[in-house]
């Protein structure tokens, strides 16, 4: 559960006041909502690291690619597809 | 080899093993203290490929494990008879409580649901107003930001049906608690990298200062975690004890501010019991008492019985490194992921759990 998944972010929208920005975030394919409250600088197209919903760290494009692999190849990305659907 | 041959850095971890074989001289207790880091080096299979000098500790890092078996009991409490929509992580729903887990609770009849992050519980809330829904907040630092985040969404959109049980633990003092008890034998730590990710490195300058002993922050790929062990023991070797940061693609000296002032708004610091190991003093957060409609603790009269540990589980030794999970006469007969004892059997990333499911590739286990 303490697993960070490096995704991108494809659109930004503001909510409550614009005062919360939420973006959509796909990794590999599969987009969830994710927080950016605590990432202030991160932008369409930018890489984050995501933790349970919230964007907690900006990676570059090379890394982000690379940790992505491996977590797909031990098989915890099945589990965040997984988790959501039971 | 089965298992690292997979991998596209077998080399590099080649190269590692290698440098490792020729930096250590004496023998060397090393505790990892991330269970993402302890389901790494025994699913790669690392423990056995490491020279034997290395005997790597598996440490109290899962939050899952560490939660007290009568905080579950709470939580099936309140979606058994308080008619509140429980919901929490996958992991979190699993495990058993002192009869049974909050997923069989599920099977019975009660609503519990599985979220993948505490912001859908808001919704879950928003959308079921004459309902109360609860979100078992479990996790380390690298979770507090987003469990406090749904706090906050709450209250902007002036819900007052959402409230929180809170599982929170904190790092630095578990290592406290570990490197000064007498019976320690830990001399280095791997840092749990996405903790410092949020938390950042200055918490732990004054712990490599006062048990003078060295602390590598470190990320949970195989790669990541050989070199934070060479680095570790290059510095043992030495008689040296700094802070070092292995992974500094995503840990920054002061971490995420942002995030630390989210948790600052919803937490306060308390202390906290975790399962195998008792009571550590400021080592866990609780809601703010200014935000006590969003505390589920506070907001339901909970009266449960208290619950004992079993006896027979020995995971305050393993937890401390002092035996191995193999070494517990119940692991694998009565103690199993199904039917776990104790706090290390009861998620992938506890030291039991781990030991059990890939015993296959740890040859050093006889099942
Ligand atoms: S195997 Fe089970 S009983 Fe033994 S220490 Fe681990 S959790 Fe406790």
């Amino acid at each position: 559960m303490c697993l960070a998944i490096p995704g991108k972010i494809q659109s930004i929208e503001l909510r409550y006041e614009g005062k919360v920005r939420m973006a959509k975030v796909s990794f590999g394919g599969v987009v969830k909502e994710a927080s950016l409250e605590m990432l202030p600088a991160a932008k369409e197209g930018d890489y984050v690291l995501v933790h349970v919903g919230v964007a907690i760290s900006l990676v570059d494009a090379e890394e982000a690619a690379k940790s992505f692999e491996y977590l797909k190849e031990i098989g915890e990305i099945d589990e965040l597809i997984d988790h959501t659907q039971v | 080899m089965k298992y690292l041959s997979e991998y596209r850095d077998a080399d590099i971890v080649a190269q590692y093993l290698e440098e490792l074989k020729k930096t250590v001289t004496r023998p060397w207790n090393i505790m990892e203290i991330c269970g993402g880091q302890t389901h790494s080096l025994v699913k790669n299979g690392l423990l056995s490929l490491m020279p034997d000098k290395i005997n790597m500790v598996h440490g109290p890092g899962c939050p899952v494990c560490v939660t007290p078996l009568h905080l579950i009991d709470k939580a099936i409490y309140l979606a058994t008879t308080q008619r509140v929509i429980l919901c929490s992580f996958g992991d979190m729903l699993r495990v058993p409580g002192s009869t049974h887990s909050l997923l069989e609770a599920k099977a019975a009849g009660a609503d519990v649901r599985i979220l993948y992050s505490p912001l859908e519980a808001v919704k879950l809330a928003k959308e079921n107003p004459d309902r109360e829904v609860v979100f078992f907040a479990v996790g380390f630092e690298t979770t507090a930001p987003a469990n406090a985040l749904s706090v906050l969404h709450a209250q902007r959109e002036g819900l007052r049906n959402y409230s929180i049980l809170t599982s929170h633990v904190l790092v630095p003092p578990a290592m406290e608690a570990i490197a000064g008890d007498d019976s320690n034998i830990v001399q280095g730590f791997l840092g749990a990298g996405h903790v410092c990710t949020i938390m950042g490195l200055t918490e732990y300058y004054p712990i490599v200062a006062k048990y003078k002993m060295p602390i590598v922050v470190t990320g949970f790929e195989p790669v990541d975690l050989l070199q934070g062990i060479v680095m570790l023991v290059r510095q043992l070797e030495r008689g040296a004890y700094k802070l070092e940061n292995q992974y500094s693609r995503f840990v920054q000296e002061t971490g995420n501010t942002a995030a630390q002032q989210v948790m600052q708004q919803v937490f306060e610091v308390a202390n906290r019991e975790w399962r195998g190991i008792g009571n550590i003093p400021l080592s866990g957060l609780e809601v703010r008492a200014d935000l006590a409609l969003y505390d589920a603790n506070k907001k339901f009269d909970i009266a449960i019985p208290p619950v004992t540990e079993s006896k027979e589980c020995i995971a305050g030794q393993v937890l401390r490194g002092i035996k191995k999970p193999y070494e517990c006469p119940q692991f694998g007969k009565k103690c199993t992921p199904t039917f776990p004892l104790g706090a290390p059997m009861v998620s992938s990333e506890g030291a039991c759990a781990a030991y059990y499911h890939f015993s296959q590739a740890e040859n050093r286990v006889a099942v």
